[in-house]
């Protein structure tokens, strides 16, 4: 495990709004295929975190490397090109509200990766084939349900073959009763060996499928492991306090 | 009574002939301020504090300013001080456009600013440069949404039009009075030209509704 | 002697004359066009159907007529018909029938965007219909009126140049005047536009501050 090198690391990521830190020094790295999670109270710097990953937002500090090349220059073709190879995934889908699903995935390979027309709609075809939406690539965001709204959105972010993708709460802004779907559409990217960083509320999901589980709040990193131990054995009295009181909530509603 | 319509029966040729006068200049004027609108508005949506600045500036002046004093600025003012030689109808349709580039700015840039964050934030995500996310992402969702206050921009620049009569352009309104100074028939023959004002601000915001219809996304509401 | 052009006295005396004339012209057609446009405003939202059919009719044409057509017809129309203008009278009355009409958008619309559980709050007090309509709907309305009929000063303001074109002479007027004497229409018609700038900026300074004064927390100017 420890022979390979990690395929994302990021060191020492801070940034700060004014005189408030919103993200204190975090520090992490993921092997191939592993999936990672982001757990921790609601304002406590998960989507910042992923968004400095691919600068969505700007980091006022730390250091990036992907394949073992450090992203220096986070700017113009460099940081397109890296944005290719970071897949993300939002809590409120942000699809193309203007474009059906098809176009909606064929987008990126057209107008980005400069891919032939025909070849990108047959990419972009199978891509949402393997979502399970094909019968849906004629329709427009809006005439699509947030689970399908958010599968296109994976659909659109792997067509882009990323060596890594980012999802941020990608079930919280979904009915109860859609939830499902997404999580079995990350289920299959997880078998399928794509690398992850995903941050969610939903407890059970990631003590289920995460090799391990970060816990973040205040901006600060607290504990880091796999998932059995940041449930139920956790060294810090923040995190034992946090996952019991979230795995009690998530008993309580599955049941 | 059956004078003024023989007069008028007489005129319309030559009023119907003004009209096209009066579309070009505002067909010219509005696209003029298209284009330099769309860029305005991103401008002062995107750009860094100096730019938005002077955008800031440029709307101000232009919005500030009456037509008419623009026109004499520009028609006997600065094209003989920049020594270029300029028709009436060219200053109208730039002084016209000019001025509505600024008012068009404020509709797209409103409409800009209405998309949610997450939409340039997705295509930035996807490896798109700002310039492509605004292009492709970006404008086609805040044009549409643009075009019930464009179509109110179309009605203002129409009536304005009508100020070119006072560099001589023949459009309408001077076809009108023209006429008018001649037969001593003035009240039906402004009448006449209000009526065909009127009816190119329906065709023209019907045009644009069929538009609106026929780019609407689907069941998309903003 | 170039830079010093406009400080000449003859000068400076035709641009105030000019500029009193155009203040002249824009207060009274203001005020008038705020009168004519809260009453048809108010007719078309509560009067009877023909009442309602003739404010939409007056506002269609007075909104659908370029302000110089109508300049022309008052100035130069009237005549025909036996009935002769001032040049100031004509331009005042263009204003405020035009501004008139353009107001009573906006004051219905405002009339209109104030909800139907406010008044049957009102009537549920006790309140009469009209004491309804003065306690409650107007200072409702009036707020959201106000950004729209500001807008129609400024724009007054700088329409108020179109009487020039029917010969009455205020401020664009004595430029003109001014600039073709001494052969400077540059620098003539920058110093106009920049007193239109000053007032329509001035104008909008105000709006702003009495918007700000009368804002409550809360209360969708749009709804
Ligand atoms: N643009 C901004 N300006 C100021 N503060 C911000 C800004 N964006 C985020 N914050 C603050 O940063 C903190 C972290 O926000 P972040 O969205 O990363 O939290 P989160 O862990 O994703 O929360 P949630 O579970 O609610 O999504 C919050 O306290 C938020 O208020
Ligand atoms: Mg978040």
């Amino acid at each position: 495990m420890a022979d390979t090198v990690p395929i994302l690391r990021i060191e020492h990521m801070t940034k700060s709004y004014g005189e408030k830190v919103v993200l204190k020094d975090a520090s992490l790295s993921i092997n191939k295929g592993e999936l990672k999670v982001l757990i921790g109270p609601s304002g406590g710097g998960k989507s910042t975190l992923l968004q400095c990953i691919n600068f969505l937002i700007k980091p006022d500090r730390g250091r990036i490397w992907l394949d073992g090349t450090e992203i220096i220059r986070a700017k113009g073709k460099e940081l397109y090109a890296y944005r290719q190879k970071v897949g993300m995934i939002f809590q409120d889908f942000n699809l193309f509200d203007h474009l059906t699903a098809l176009h909606n995935v064929q987008i990126g390979l057209v107008r980005v990766k400069g891919m032939q027309a025909k070849a990108a709609k047959e990419r972009a075809i199978h891509e949402l084939d393997r979502v399970g939406l094909r019968n849906h690539m004629h329709q427009y965001p809006a005439e699509l349900s947030g689970g399908q709204k958010q599968r296109v959105s994976i659909a659109r972010a792997l067509a882009m073959d990323p060596e890594i993708m980012l999802l941020d709460e990608p079930t919280s802004a979904l009915d109860p009763e859609l939830i499902s779907e997404v999580l079995d559409a990350i289920r299959a990217l997880r078998s399928s060996g794509m690398t992850m960083i995903m941050s969610t509320h939903q407890i059970g999901f990631a003590g289920e499928v995460a090799d391990e589980l970060i816990f973040l709040e205040k901006g600060l990193i607290v504990e880091t492991g796999p998932p059995a131990k940041i449930l139920y054995d956790a060294e810090y009295p923040r995190t034992r306090e946090f996952c019991s009181k979230i795995t009690e909530l998530y008993a309580n509603s599955s049941s | 009574m059956t004078e003024s319509l023989i007069v008028l029966y007489g005129a319309l040729p030559y009023l119907l002939r003004g009209s096209l006068v009066t579309i070009a200049v505002v067909a010219g004027a509005m696209m003029l301020g298209l284009v330099f609108g769309i860029h305005l508005a991103v401008g002062q949506v995107y750009g860094g504090r100096w730019l938005r600045r002077v955008i800031g500036l440029y709307v101000w002046f232009f919005r500030g300013v009456p037509l008419l004093v623009l026109l004499f600025l520009f028609y006997f003012g600065l094209c003989s001080l920049l020594q270029i030689n300029l028709s009436a109808f060219t200053v109208s349709v730039i002084v016209l456009g000019l001025i509505s580039s600024a008012y068009q700015s404020q509709i797209f840039r409103g409409a800009i600013m209405s998309l949610p964050q997450g939409q340039l934030k997705a295509a930035r995500a996807l490896g798109m440069s700002d310039r492509k996310a605004i292009a492709l992402i970006i404008l086609p969702q805040a044009l549409r949404l643009s075009i019930p206050g464009w179509s109110n921009e179309y009605s203002i620049v129409l009536k304005d039009s009508a100020v070119a009569y006072a560099l001589g352009v023949m459009e309408m309104m001077a076809r009108a009075h023209f006429v008018a100074s001649r037969t001593y028939e003035h009240l039906p023959l402004y009448f006449a030209a209000g009526f065909l004002f009127m009816i190119l601000t329906y065709l023209g915001t019907k045009g644009l509704r069929i538009l609106e219809e026929k780019v609407r996304i689907p069941g998309y509401s903003a | 002697m170039n830079e010093l052009f406009f400080l000449q006295p003859d000068i400076i005396s035709a641009l105030t004359r000019g500029l009193w004339v155009s203040v002249q012209l824009i207060i009274p057609s203001s005020l008038f066009g705020v009168i004519i446009g809260v009453t048809v405003g108010a007719l078309r939202v509560y009067g009877n159907t023909a009442i309602r059919a003739a404010g939409d009719a007056f506002v269609l044409v007075f909104r659908g007529f370029p302000l110089v057509v109508q300049l022309f017809i008052w100035y130069f129309g009237l005549p025909h018909i036996g009935i002769y203008l001032t040049p100031f009278a004509a331009s005042v009355l263009g204003f405020s029938l035009c501004s008139g009409a353009y107001q009573s958008e906006y004051v219905r619309g405002a009339f209109l965007s104030v909800k139907t559980g406010q008044t049957m709050a009102a009537r549920a007090l006790g309140f009469s219909g009209i004491k309804t309509i003065l306690f409650v709907t107007l200072p409702q309305a009036f707020r959201r009126a106000l950004p729209g009929c500001g807008n129609e000063i400024i724009y007054l303001i700088k329409y108020s140049s179109l009487a020039y074109m029917i010969t009455c002479i205020e401020l664009t007027g004595e430029g003109k005047i001014i600039a073709s004497d001494n052969f400077r229409f540059t620098e003539t018609f920058m110093v106009i536009g920049a007193i239109y700038l000053l007032l329509t900026s001035v104008a909008a300074w105000v709006i702003r501050r009495l918007e700000g004064r009368l804002y409550i927390p809360g209360f969708e100017q749009y709804s």
